[in-house]
């Protein structure tokens, strides 16, 4: 057994009850990555928390032993944001997956950190009401991860991200202690911790109960796929789409080898030769979807589409998504291996980036499949390789980097959804200035002085938090902890 | 007492500064010098110079709302933002636009509204800066729909109070790489640095507007009217209503806004969701809930349509927020408060926003504000609401406990040493003390 476990393992087991602490390297394994699978590390421990108190304790017992820990939800993160540290603690918290209260007038329910996204809506859903962030994998992601990564979805355009719908949190701090940030409101007076925590990525502590904000269930739905012959038309259907001052709930563009690798998974049945689809979905009051369906359709026929079907009924609307929500896990149909990038470049500069993604492609004779969210620039290249091949994967996270370094030339993002986590925070020096980053870390050592809440992500280079004289807000970890008296 | 000139320090970094006069006091606190950098450089090395002085810096845009807060503890420097005022890029097809702080927020519509577009906040006064929009955090009835600037905010440049050049967020408005630092700084009230530039996400321009409004007899009516309307699945932009005093109606209105003969059509069915709410609760109380103006739809607002904070400039005017849901017992206890008291608010604001404001004119005696706020604070629902005064005559401010509690009022300290260790950044002025 590790010191970390002999050290720990007995106080974790009792506060969280001696089944829920794993210390045996064969059932650590399940912990060891999350969906950034091409990373993985087990912890020295893991526990399983069933209530927020038995959360704050377990961190205030790492906190007392310097030991460093990280939470996970689902794992399904694809930035390696709950990549376990060697030397730490993990702390899962899918145990704590109740939905706690629903207050539809409000428009709030409460619940915790475990649920999975998708169960949220289906909470809300007999109020009319449904929880509008909507990543990809919301059957399994957990509202806490999306928490931490400030999660979109399809339907973020015009809905928002989490930190849009979430307006207070219950947190244990990287020191153990339980407290509120915002108060459900959404208009809590003082600092704005609330924002500044989410899509903080596990870095500032650990949420352990969520408020968020309900949305009432549009009541008129319609899903248009639209066919172009280049990736160009369909580009300049998008553009118009926006510039009639149409806001769709989706715009959802594939390219030809994502069709492809889709219909080999799902038999989507796509349109025959497209070069690009367009998945654009329209909600709202019946008269209003009406108008701009027809706006729609009218723009993708002149831009060129020489097929638009439309979704009928929610038979057809989830026929038409199969494709796209199938793709990233499709394209292992037609490569062995495969990595997903995530950046981000402003809708104007689609055209000539994805031209760019080609010519990288063509140059380093490494196939990429593009499925993006085109109404925010969101894109995600699929970079294709066989893992057999030693010289193939870093072939691959080369071209990787590449598109990264073009989305940040064109103004950009080097990431839109997944966060920065332990993959990308050697390119976050190339968005942000050393003084940037330094400002951005003073919120880290507000929270976190002693740098044990999830260590090693985000920041390339860790700031040294200095002792800040006066701020005192709870007893020594020591003296908590009864190993030392304080007069 | 002739003003000091400003030292060579302050100069050197910035040309534009002078001595202060009486006009530039801040509750009753005068600063020394007035600096208006004119580039992010000037205004980088201004703070760096200040800091070296050990300045209390107090940053100013349009001055609109430099009464709201507590009074600063210490103010040496106003810093102006008058000269950042460039609309540095508006890309329409994006529907992002970047601006310096000392943009007016008139300027920017105009700006916006050439390409068809809008920020989508329309806070009661519009005299304000990018800045001040930012540090204040204001809000009108559109947060039903849109939030607040907090919401809208993709991209940030402050300066640090030791100089420092920050940036945030970028240009794109999907973006999670680093921490939202703007989103700190939203409602911050200049307290962790100086904001010099904001990028937000605009929207397109409606095209059309209606109003629907009618007037209740009671909270209760008045509250169902609302709160149906903002769970409904018409699409409200904004549901706000106007109480003036104890004795008269409550005036519902509620916004539509898009597509011409779409928001016909939804005003048109918000008035039969209406008529059938009231015909319930008429049903129910034997009582008809309506009372003075009979329901009327229109392309303009009510007269007190969005008056927020702007109901009583020189009196005292309170932001209270709650769960959208207690929405008539929140307007009950503030009416029992305010009768404790001896006083009659003016009541409106974003009640299916959860966000009302009550204003009490400027005549009111200070131990009668004290008791109303304290007693109001009392009432409301523990952890799930706050009432702030966000601005008061002197004699009030003295008397009243601005901020009231807030949460985690400890880790925003912390946050407050982080960015300003040596508390010289508008201190003394926001929640918690800071």
């Amino acid at each position: 057994m590790n010191r970390i476990a002999a050290e720990l393992g007995p106080r974790l087991a009792r506060i969280c009850g001696p089944a829920n602490v794993i210390s045996d390297p064969m059932e650590l394994a399940t912990y060891e990555c999350d969906g950034l699978t091409a990373h993985r590390c087990r912890p020295a421990l893991a526990v399983l928390p069933a209530t927020a108190e038995q959360v704050a304790q377990v961190v205030a017992a790492c906190a007392a032993a310097g030991v460093p820990f990280v939470a996970r939800g689902s794992g399904t993160g694809l930035s390696g944001g709950a990549l376990p540290d060697a030397d730490g603690v993990l702390i899962v918290m899918s145990r704590m997956r109740a939905v706690l209260e629903i207050d539809p007038v409000s428009r709030r329910a409460v619940v915790e950190p475990g649920v999975t996204n998708l169960a949220v809506s289906k909470a809300a859903e007999p109020y009319g009401l449904f929880y509008a962030p909507d990543p990809s994998s919301q059957q399994v992601c957990s509202v806490g991860g999306n928490v931490a990564e400030n999660s979109g979805g399809a339907h973020c355009l015009k809905n928002g991200f989490t930190v849009h719908h979430v307006t207070g949190l219950e947190i244990v701090t990287p020191q153990g202690e339980l407290t509120w940030l915002g108060d459900g409101t959404g208009a809590a007076p003082g600092y704005d911790l609330l924002g500044a925590f989410i899509g903080s990525e596990g870095t500032l502590g650990i949420a352990t109960k969520i408020v968020v904000r309900l949305t009432p269930i549009p009541e008129a739905v319609t899903t248009l796929l639209a066919a172009f012959t280049t990736m160009g038309a369909g580009g300049t259907a998008v553009s118009d789409i926006i510039g009639a001052g149409i806001l769709p709930a989706a715009i959802e563009m594939m390219d030809a080898l994502a069709i492809e690798a889709a219909e080999a998974a799902v038999a989507c049945r796509y349109p025959e030769g497209a070069a690009a689809v367009l998945i654009v979905e329209l909600d709202g009051p019946a008269g209003e979807v009406e108008l701009e369906t027809a706006a729609v359709r009218a723009i993708c026929e002149q831009a060129g589409a020489y097929e638009i079907r439309a979704a009928q009924d929610a038979a057809e609307r989830a026929a038409i998504w199969t494709g796209r929500k199938s793709a990233f896990a499709a394209v292992g149909r037609i490569s062995p291996a495969y990595i997903v990038q995530d950046g981000v470049v402003p809708r104007t500069a689609l055209g000539d980036v994805l031209s760019a993604i080609a010519d990288l492609s063509a140059r380093s004779g490494i196939r990429v499949a593009n499925v993006f969210h085109a109404g925010d620039g969101n894109l995600h290249p699929l970079v294709l390789f066989d893992d057999a091949d030693p010289a193939a994967g870093p072939a691959a996270e080369k071209v990787s980097g590449a598109i990264l370094d073009l989305c940040i030339e064109h103004g950009g993002s080097i990431t839109g959804e997944h966060g920065v986590g332990v993959d990308k925070a050697r390119y976050l020096p190339r968005m942000f200035s050393p003084d940037d980053l330094d400002t951005m870390q003073l919120v880290r050592c507000a929270f976190d002085p002693a740098g044990l809440c999830n260590p090693g992500k985000i920041f390339p280079t860790p700031r040294l938090c200095g002792e800040v004289p006066g701020v005192r807000r709870a007893p020594h970890p020591l003296v908590a902890s009864g190993q030392l008296e304080q007069f | 007492m002739t003003p000091a000139a400003p030292p060579a320090k302050l100069t050197t970094a910035c040309p534009e500064v002078r001595p202060a006069t009486p006009a530039d006091a801040v509750a009753g606190v005068a600063p020394r010098y007035v600096a208006a950098p004119a580039t992010e450089a000037q205004a980088s090395a201004l703070l760096a110079a200040a800091a070296g002085l050990g300045l209390a810096v107090l940053p100013r845009g349009g001055g609109t709302r430099l009464a709201w807060g507590a009074a600063p503890a210490r103010c040496d420097l106003m810093v102006d933002t008058w000269q950042l005022n460039a609309v540095l890029e508006h890309s329409a097809g994006d529907q992002v636009v970047r601006a310096q702080a000392g943009v007016p927020l008139t300027a920017l519509a105009r700006v916006l509204a050439e390409a068809g577009q809008r920020l989508a906040v329309d806070p009661a006064d519009s005299g304000g800066t990018v800045g001040g929009l930012l540090a204040t955090g204001v809000a009108g009835p559109l947060r039903l729909r849109y939030g607040t600037p907090r919401d809208l905010l993709i991209g940030v440049t402050m300066i640090r109070a030791d100089g420092a050049v920050a940036r945030a967020g970028g240009k794109v408005v999907k973006n999670v790489a680093g921490y939202d630092t703007g989103k700190l700084l939203a409602g911050s009230y200049g307290t962790l640095g100086l904001i010099t530039e904001a990028t937000f996400r605009v929207h397109p321009a409606p095209a059309a507007a209606s109003y629907v409004s009618l007037d209740y007899a009671s909270p209760e009516a008045a509250a169902a009217a609302l709160l149906g309307a903002a769970r409904s699945t018409l699409v409200p932009a904004a549901a706000e209503l106007d109480w003036p005093g104890r004795g008269a109606p409550i005036s519902v209105a509620v916004l539509f806004e898009g597509d011409p003969a779409g928001v016909a059509q939804r005003a048109a069915r918000l008035r039969d969701l209406l008529a059938e709410l009231a015909g319930a609760q008429a049903r129910a109380t034997g009582v008809s809930p309506e009372a003075g103006e009979r329901l009327r739809t229109g392309a303009a607002p009510p007269p007190w349509w969005g008056r927020g904070a702007a109901a009583a400039p020189d009196g005292t005017v309170l932001r209270i927020a709650f769960w959208a849901g207690r929405l008539a017992d929140v307007l009950r206890a503030i009416r029992d408060a305010a009768v404790q008291a001896g006083l009659d608010p003016a009541v409106s604001g974003s009640g299916a926003a959860g966000v009302l404001h009550a204003a009490v004119p400027p005549d009111a005696a200070p131990a009668a504000v004290a008791e109303f706020v304290t007693g109001l604070r009392a009432a409301l629902p523990a952890g799930r609401s706050s009432a702030v005064v966000l601005h008061a005559p002197a004699q009030v401010a003295a008397a009243v406990d601005l901020w009231g509690a807030v949460p985690s009022a400890g880790l925003m300290q912390s946050v407050k040493d982080q960015f300003d260790p040596e508390h010289r950044m508008a201190p003394g002025r926001f929640a918690g003390g800071i």
